[in-house]
């Protein structure tokens, strides 16, 4: 499933609102026949009125991979391109390069000057981004239906002709770019340097999600001319991307173009992905503290978990639903609701193509101690692993999720994105119904199952404390739990 | 000349398909494109209740889904003196208990069915959004009547959310960005004026505010003859009337205050007000003056000229900031238009030790966008406005959201079938007059938060404005 946390990747530039009437671009829902079935205590809806995205795939001889949709109801459409790289490939001394890599992309190549990437785009009336994820990097534009053509241009241009005009003022230029948004998204945000220490504790040295999307600023120093070079050749090439084009066009008319603009882009040697990742093991409680210019300490609970898909993929993603986020589930319930001990609490399962792991994390409100906060935080999860959950509040989680996953279906870009995904983590694109049906399969059981397999296992207890104050940290002293 | 819907764009060459090469084609040409798509906004049929409740309904029935956007023509203006905050905390609170239903069943109904119902007040409007597939319209449509008509306000669940929002007002403190959006204002407006005094509320008022302070805000605002409902989706305009009417037909008329705005003060020379984020990686800069209210006559040509200045990524101030030095993730520049003139902000994250090279950008382009617009820059920012029209409208909740400053600023029902019109009507004169009218460099604020310590003397150096410190609410420092 997508789910719009999961993608924690690091796009490529701000949206840009110049008016009022530049309305909020909302997901929305899309034919929710399935919704209409629902009644007071339905049961689990059934996958067949989710709606299929009807598609056609199909590979040029130079093995770059070609997915349409259409859809008319609306004179636009997105072209979504994904290359099968992201953080996770990285070498060591260079992470934030792919992401880096990404932010290069639009600098231009042997056809299109510096610049004129944005503006032939912007004067055609489109809007045009990219994000890059430990497993994989995208690129996109939504276009009025007649700019298609441009929007295939550009992108051929960019996979078969990067080089000829990359030099170093280029990858100069996008470094101190992307150093800004390591500061904006990272260094000068209040907590914002959690996530990285969590998964440098998680994760062996060695595993490739031990390591943040958006990189060190050392080795983002360290990156240089020929990284590109040899970046560019070992992933950029058509056989190690898939286009997705979704909405209002002429399918024989698109292949014409693709086969004319991506065709002749040379095949480049085989891409070998690592397929396997260091074992995670955490034999104990690990408590870590991380001083930051906050006001208020804040905890993260971090289990090592499973990867996208796995069996117990979606039996998470609805324990996190039921545990912190919604008003009626459990900690938020408890502690920003009743007690009033928290300010807020959220909780998520993030899998990914290779691994996976699952995160509570509490802000407690002014004067709290975070230990008063923690037992509350064990109670309900052993509450839920001793006596499960009612079948109210799993179905309340399912329907949330379901309609999450709706949202997703209602624009065009949304869709390429979806046939993107499936493709490359299920291998079919049009997987929405088998999607829906993993999380109508899950049962009171199996969340009582998989809070105990996972949850109960040791953690890394991370508490981001104000400057000075490291006496606020959860210690398993304080009485965290510990080996249970 | 006159234009229809569908403008045709001089600088690509219209044709019917595009040119699919025979053999060899050549890779240095962009290609060409056909035509822009022609499109049709559906109309808006319009209605008023008895009590005065005006309707906008757009039919779109592509799949069975519908959205309901009530407009209260009232927000954070309307918050009585000493009281900012009650809007906010108004909206906040419709979800949190009516007559019939408590918080948390509220929370579980929406859940269970799978609907979102949103509340939210701005400076000119509360709206309160549900997004519902058809097949549930009459229980969700009841779940919102019940949250907009009936809401209780019950004193304990009003002790929660204000600590709540006591604590996030201190959260703010972490933030250089949120002081900068705080200060700017107050520094811009003075506490005088409502748009100097944050949405959300300050410590002193929400502290000071109690369940009864809202219940009257809502008894003097929340009036049908105050409204209007939105209603985009697969919806038949006659029957839907019905419902509405059944619903909320009875709600009371009355008489709602009309809001006085006072001046905001006269800005005078340039001055740079510098609030110390000890530490802080970047400076958030925020420089700008009072704009323009959303009656303003310029609207067209402020928003093209904003386009080139810093509306779009390819805008100048990005293009300069981030695109050819490097000091920022993105720099931008809007005019917030309301009842009144709301700011006009130029902004951006920089890092720190280029604050002073940055002012100087900053300064520059402010200067240079005074000065005749080259055609192809003009151009260019006009079919950006133009052509992406349509990805406004994809989806029924676009098109809901579309319709509120139609609905809230009286503007005509064909706003949007003419838009295109508009903005191919505005000339290169238009954008230099609106520029030199509304863009004064010798005039600005120029708020910036960061370390002081490491940014003070270089921001001197630059000789654009005298330095004065405020404190992060952006008041002089006692």
């Amino acid at each position: 499933m997508i789910k719009p946390f999961r993608h924690v990747g690091v796009s490529n530039r701000a949206g840009y609102r110049s008016s009022e009437e530049k309305v909020r671009k909302s997901p929305t829902l899309v034919a929710l026949s399935y919704l209409m079935a629902l009644t007071a205590l339905a049961a689990p809806l059934g996958a067949q009125a989710i709606p299929r995205i009807p598609f056609e795939k199909y590979k040029l001889p130079n093995g770059l991979e070609v997915i349409l949709h259409e859809d008319h109801s609306t004179p636009i459409v997105a072209v979504d391109t994904w290359y099968h790289v992201g953080s996770g490939d990285e070498l060591p001394g260079r992470t934030g390069f792919a992401h880096l890599f990404e932010h290069i992309m639009f600098m231009g190549s042997q056809h299109v000057p510096v610049g004129a990437f944005d503006q032939m785009l912007e004067a055609a009336g489109a809007n045009n981004n990219g994000s890059t994820t430990e497993d994989r990097t995208n690129y996109y534009e939504t276009l009025p239906s007649n700019a298609l053509p441009l929007a295939l241009w550009l992108d051929a241009d960019r996979m078969g002709f990067l080089l000829p005009t990359m030099d170093l003022p280029k990858v100069n230029l996008q470094r101190d770019v992307v150093k800004n948004e390591r500061r904006q998204r990272v260094d000068n945000v209040p907590y914002g340097r959690a996530s990285e220490t969590i998964l440098a504790a998680l994760y062996p040295k060695a595993h490739p999600y031990s390591w943040p999307v958006i990189g060190s600023m050392a080795d983002l120093s360290a990156a240089s001319l020929t990284d590109v070079q040899n970046f560019f050749k070992t992933y950029y090439a058509p056989n190690n991307a898939t286009i997705a084009i979704a909405g209002d066009f002429d399918p024989a008319t698109v292949k014409k173009l693709v086969q004319q603009y991506f065709g002749d882009i040379p095949r480049g040697p085989a891409v070998n992905r690592r397929t396997t990742v260091p074992a995670v093991t955490i034999p104990r409680d690990t408590f870590l503290v991380l001083e930051d210019k906050v006001q208020l300490p804040r905890v993260y609970y971090t289990w090592h978990s499973v990867k996208n898909f796995a069996p117990d993929d979606a039996a998470l993603d609805l324990l996190a639903q039921i545990l912190a986020n919604d008003k009626n589930s459990r900690l938020y319930k408890k502690l920003v609701y009743e007690l009033q001990t928290a300010q807020s609490v959220s909780a998520f399962q993030n899998g990914s193509r290779l691994d996976g792991l699952f995160r509570v994390t509490v802000t407690p409100k002014p004067g709290q101690k975070v230990a008063d906060i923690d037992k509350v935080v064990r109670d309900e999860i052993a509450n839920i692993i001793g006596n499960g959950v009612s079948q109210r509040e799993l179905q309340r989680a399912q329907n949330v999720f379901k309609s999450g996953f709706l949202d997703e279906l209602s624009s065009v870009l949304g869709k390429a994105e979806i046939l993107n995904n499936y493709n490359y983590f299920v291998g079919n694109p049009d997987f929405v119904q088998q999607d829906v049906a993993r999380y109508n399969r899950v049962t009171a059981a199996d969340i009582q199952r998989v809070a105990r397999t996972y949850l109960g296992k040791p953690k890394i207890v991370l508490t981001v404390v104000p400057e000075g104050k490291r006496e606020m940290m959860l210690t398993s002293a304080a009485g965290a739990g510990g080996d249970r | 000349m006159k234009h229809s819907m569908v403008v045709a764009i001089a600088a690509l060459p219209l044709i019917a398909l595009p040119l699919l090469a025979q053999g060899t084609f050549d890779r240095s040409k962009p290609p060409e494109l056909g035509a822009p798509p022609r499109v049709s906004l559906p109309p808006i049929n319009t209605r008023e209740l008895p009590n005065g409740l005006k309707l906008m309904i757009v039919e779109q029935h592509e799949l069975p889904l519908a959205d309901f956007t009530l407009v209260i023509g009232s927000g954070g203006t309307a918050d009585p003196g000493g009281k900012s905050g009650v809007a906010n905390l108004t909206a906040q609170m419709l979800r949190e208990g009516t007559t019939s239903r408590k918080s948390l069943d509220i929370a579980d109904q929406s859940s269970f069915l799978g609907i979102s119902l949103f509340p939210q007040a701005s400076w000119e409007s509360t709206t309160l959004s549900l997004h519902t597939p058809t097949a549930q319209l009459d229980s969700a449509l009841a779940l919102f009547a019940d949250v907009a008509l009936h809401p209780s306000f019950p004193a304990n669940e009003f002790d929660r959310i204000k600590k709540n929002r006591l604590t996030e007002l201190l959260q703010l403190r972490d933030q250089g960005p949120a002081i900068a959006n705080t200060a700017f204002p107050a520094i811009l407006y003075g506490a005088g004026h409502p748009y100097g005094v944050p949405l959300i509320g300050t410590e002193a008022s929400v502290t000071s505010l109690s369940a009864a302070d809202l219940q009257s805000y809502y008894q003097a605002n929340f009036k049908p003859n105050n409204a209007t409902l939105i209603i985009v989706g697969d919806v038949n305009p006659a029957q839907i009337e019905q419902k509405i009417n059944s619903l909320f037909g009875t709600w009371q008329r009355g008489n709602v205050a009309p809001l006085t705005y006072a001046e905001p003060p006269k800005a005078s020379g340039t001055t740079i007000y510098l609030i110390d984020k000890p530490g802080a990686a970047q400076s958030s800069f925020r420089i700008g003056s009072v704009g323009v209210p959303r009656s303003t006559k310029d609207y067209f040509a402020l928003t093209v000229m904003n386009t080139i200045l810093g509306g779009s990524f390819s805008s100048r101030l990005n293009q300069n900031l981030r695109e050819a030095r490097g000091y920022t993730y993105g720099a931008a520049s809007r005019f917030d238009m309301r009842r009144a003139a709301g700011p006009f902000t130029a902004s951006a994250e920089i890092v720190s030790a280029k604050s002073d090279s940055a002012l100087i950008e900053f300064l520059k382009e402010l200067n240079n966008i005074r000065q005749t617009i080259p055609a192809d820059e003009l151009s260019r920012a006009k079919r950006y406005l133009q052509l992406q029209l349509p990805e406004n409208f994809e989806t029924t909740r676009d098109i809901a959201a579309a319709l509120v400053p139609v609905a809230l600023y009286n503007l005509p029902l064909d706003y949007y079938n003419t838009y295109v019109q508009n903005v191919e009507a505005v000339t290169k004169a238009d954008v230099n007059r609106v520029a030199q009218q509304y863009i004064n460099p010798s005039s600005l604020a120029i708020v910036i938060v960061g370390d002081r310590k490491t940014i003070e003397q270089a921001l001197k150096s630059t000789n654009v404005g005298p330095i004065t410190i405020r404190d992060i609410s952006g008041q002089p420092i006692q």
